[in-house]
């Protein structure tokens, strides 16, 4: 049976603790944008944190938002790309093709959630930064965009290892660099056709809901939460 | 003692061979606006396009506002002119030629703009459908390979339309000139001798492209502005941002060529051809259209209001009442406020009132583009992810530079082609028994004895 990769991201859980982001950026070679391109907003990451605070002074709360690419089954990122670079892969992706993107920021305009950045510059580390870059993973040049992958190329090398091995894949066999990292285990990673899987089971329970998901846009990253706050207290 | 018919060919060729000083001071001026807009470009090449103000999430700004603004002004031309042709209005002949040449610049521009506003501009022939050892086409459901076609049929079509009726006027040209020159328009005008079948022949290809080039100027913007509405952006998904958009072309558009024609009616001292009464006809377009512009900014903002969506509602209040506030109603002001009442009132509806109406119109329309893309990106449904933005002189330059380039392209036109045409103007001569023909505002033709 074909894979549907897929995420779920547990509000209740996340503490905003940014390990993901950082996995992600070691994982991913994506490189810091730097204090002055942050402030003009080319910070860049492939998962981001959103903050948002609830309720006034002298009880604010601040919930914990991962937002990263949400891996649309009707992603509208995709028909708009002149250049077929934004590409539909037969396991559900959003795949970014880097070769094939001339740089029109179509797709990042037509995205709902904002996670797709592009290339303004050349990417550069600092010393000794580019010693630590991931060699299964390409670097992005100026001009063109990137996105959250799911970690394809951890998702690639699970594939052909249990083909190899001549087996099917198994639930947590491997995961992505988010959810590896996240100590309160909010971020589950793995297949939703196995409805066995952790991640299925989330995904399918009464806590789960898309984000923007009125936008018909089919997410196959699933948020989870109880309710609000307010609500929770109550209870 | 010339007959009047020696009197036009003379008038009109005069720029062609005589050039005063102020036109070598506006090329250079033109010029030199082009050169620093190539210099930006080049800059830009070298360090990356990040040395523009656009950023996540305002990934389009002052491009595609200049890509819009030009596309929209290059409906100056081709529309009114096949329209007004295809309806035989008399007033047409002085300023057909004039207003396709504003169509063949601007849409040459507007092509040219996103060439320079894509992250890889080297690999832009990936829009064309070719056959490569990529083995892919483009993408046909993206608004973008639309764009291309559209753009590159519009800008086919209307350097055809511009050409056809320049063919006899090449030949004036080519029996007026010597030399070298002469060579030259001996090839441009192809053999032009007339005799009454190549006459024939040129009126009925005149007439297709005339019925052809209309659908091909509503279609054009209509797919520009699609490359907005086909997103589910907020303020951008909306149905009517097709009959919008051409609405505003052709708004733009009129606006362009009345100026057009005040600046070449002084600079070329076409007083004779271009008279009053074009304006005032002109004049009148241009209200209804302002009118017309003022029905959909209020109908799409009003339905809008009503839907109260919260997501078109945090664009809304962006534009109207918070950061874009001032932006927004100097555009109201220059596209209605101003324009209405000069061009209503017939007194004001003179040749210096068109032009300054056509003149805040032309800002209008560039702060009404600008109001489209930018606003809808600073603030998508998730606030965590809102931005600014503010453009970078790389980006102030450019749109310069596209201002340099539309009159360097101008005025060496004016340089090399009659402005107005000249076989046009005999047949409006012949037709009345070889006194001048203007037209009565009513449109029916008028004889004024000299």
């Amino acid at each position: 049976m074909a894979h549907k990769w897929g995420l779920a991201v547990d509000l209740d859980r996340c503490t905003g603790c940014e390990a993901c982001v950082v996995a992600c950026h070691a994982e991913n070679n994506i490189p810091t944008a730097g204090e002055d391109q942050a402030a003009r907003g080319r910070a860049k990451h492939w998962i981001r944190v959103e903050r948002y605070w609830e309720g006034d002074f002298p009880n604010p709360r601040v919930r914990f938002q991962p937002v990263l690419c949400q891996q649309c089954d009707e992603a509208p990122c995709e028909p708009v790309c002149p250049t077929y670079a934004s590409y539909h892969t037969p396991e559900g992706l959003n795949a970014q093709i880097y070769n094939r993107c001339i740089g029109t920021r179509f797709c990042a305009n037509a995205c709902p959630y904002n996670v797709r950045f592009f290339n303004f510059y050349n990417p550069q580390w600092e010393t000794p930064l580019q010693l630590q870059l991931n060699p299964d993973v390409s670097v992005r040049s100026v001009g063109i965009m990137e996105k959250c992958t799911f970690c394809v190329q951890r998702i690639k090398s699970a594939e052909i290892q249990a083909e190899a091995e001549k087996r099917e894949l198994k639930d947590g066999e491997f995961t992505t660099a988010c959810a590896q990292s996240c100590a309160s285990k909010a971020l589950v990673f793995g297949d939703l056709n196995d409805a066995t899987s952790e991640v299925a089971q989330l995904a399918n329970g009464n806590r789960g809901s898309k984000l923007l998901g009125e936008l018909g846009t089919k997410p196959n990253v699933t948020y989870l939460e109880r309710g609000s706050w307010q609500d929770a207290n109550k209870g | 003692m010339q007959t009047k018919a020696e009197q036009i060919e003379q008038d009109l060729l005069r720029p062609l061979f005589h050039s005063s000083g102020k036109y070598w001071i506006a090329v250079a001026l033109a010029t030199s606006l082009l050169l620093a807009g190539v210099a930006a470009f080049c800059y830009q090449l070298y360090n990356g396009i990040g040395v523009w103000g656009i950023n996540s999430p305002v990934f389009w700004a002052f491009d595609i506002t200049n890509f819009v603004f030009w596309i929209g002004i290059s409906h100056a031309g081709t529309l009114i002119s096949a329209i007004l042709r295809l309806t035989n209005a008399t007033w047409r002949r002085p300023i057909t030629r004039c207003a396709e040449a504003i169509t063949v610049f601007s849409v040459l521009i507007g092509a040219i703009i996103p060439l320079c506003h894509i992250g890889r501009p080297w690999l832009a022939f990936w829009m064309i459908p070719y056959p490569n050892q990529r083995h892919i086409w483009p993408n046909f459901r993206s608004p973008l390979a639309w764009d291309f076609f559209a753009i590159s049929t519009y800008l086919t079509g209307s350097t055809t339309f511009l050409y056809l009726p320049t063919i006899p006027d090449f030949a004036a040209v080519r029996d007026a000139a010597t030399g070298f020159r002469k060579k030259i328009y001996g090839v441009l005008s192809l053999g032009w001798q007339g005799t009454p079948r190549q006459w024939q022949r040129l009126e009925t290809a005149m007439h297709i492209m005339a019925v052809v080039i209309v659908p091909v100027a509503v279609s054009v913007h209509t797919i520009v502005s699609w490359d907005f509405a086909m997103t589910p952006v907020p303020m951008w998904h909306s149905s009517i941002f097709g009959p919008y958009f051409v609405a505003g072309a052709i708004f733009s558009g009129i606006a362009a060529l009345i100026l057009a024609m005040a600046l070449l009616r002084k600079l070329l001292h076409l007083e004779e051809y271009l008279r009053p009464i074009h304006f005032e006809n002109l004049g009148k377009l241009l209200l209804t259209m302002s009118l017309l512009w003022f029905y959909f900014t209020f109908a799409e903002r009003l339905t809008t209001w009503y839907g109260n969506s919260p997501p078109e509602m945090a664009v809304f209040w962006e534009s109207i009442r918070k950061q874009f506030a001032p932006l927004f109603w100097t555009m109201v002001v220059c596209n209605f406020i101003i324009p209405v009442p000069i061009l209503a009132i017939k007194r004001l509806r003179t040749i210096t009132g068109t032009a300054i109406a056509s003149a805040t119109v032309v800002v209008g329309m560039w702060l009404e583009r600008f109001l489209i893309v930018v606003p809808a990106l600073e603030r998508k449904f998730l606030s965590y992810s809102w931005g600014t933005y503010r453009p970078t002189w790389v980006e102030d330059v450019l749109m310069a530079s596209s201002f340099g380039m539309m009159a360097l392209l101008y005025l060496l036109f004016s340089k090399f082609v009659p402005m107005i045409s000249i076989w046009e103007m005999k047949v409006g001569l012949h037709a009345h028994g070889g006194v001048p023909v203007v037209a009565a505002p009513d449109g029916a033709v008028l004889d004024v004895a000299e």
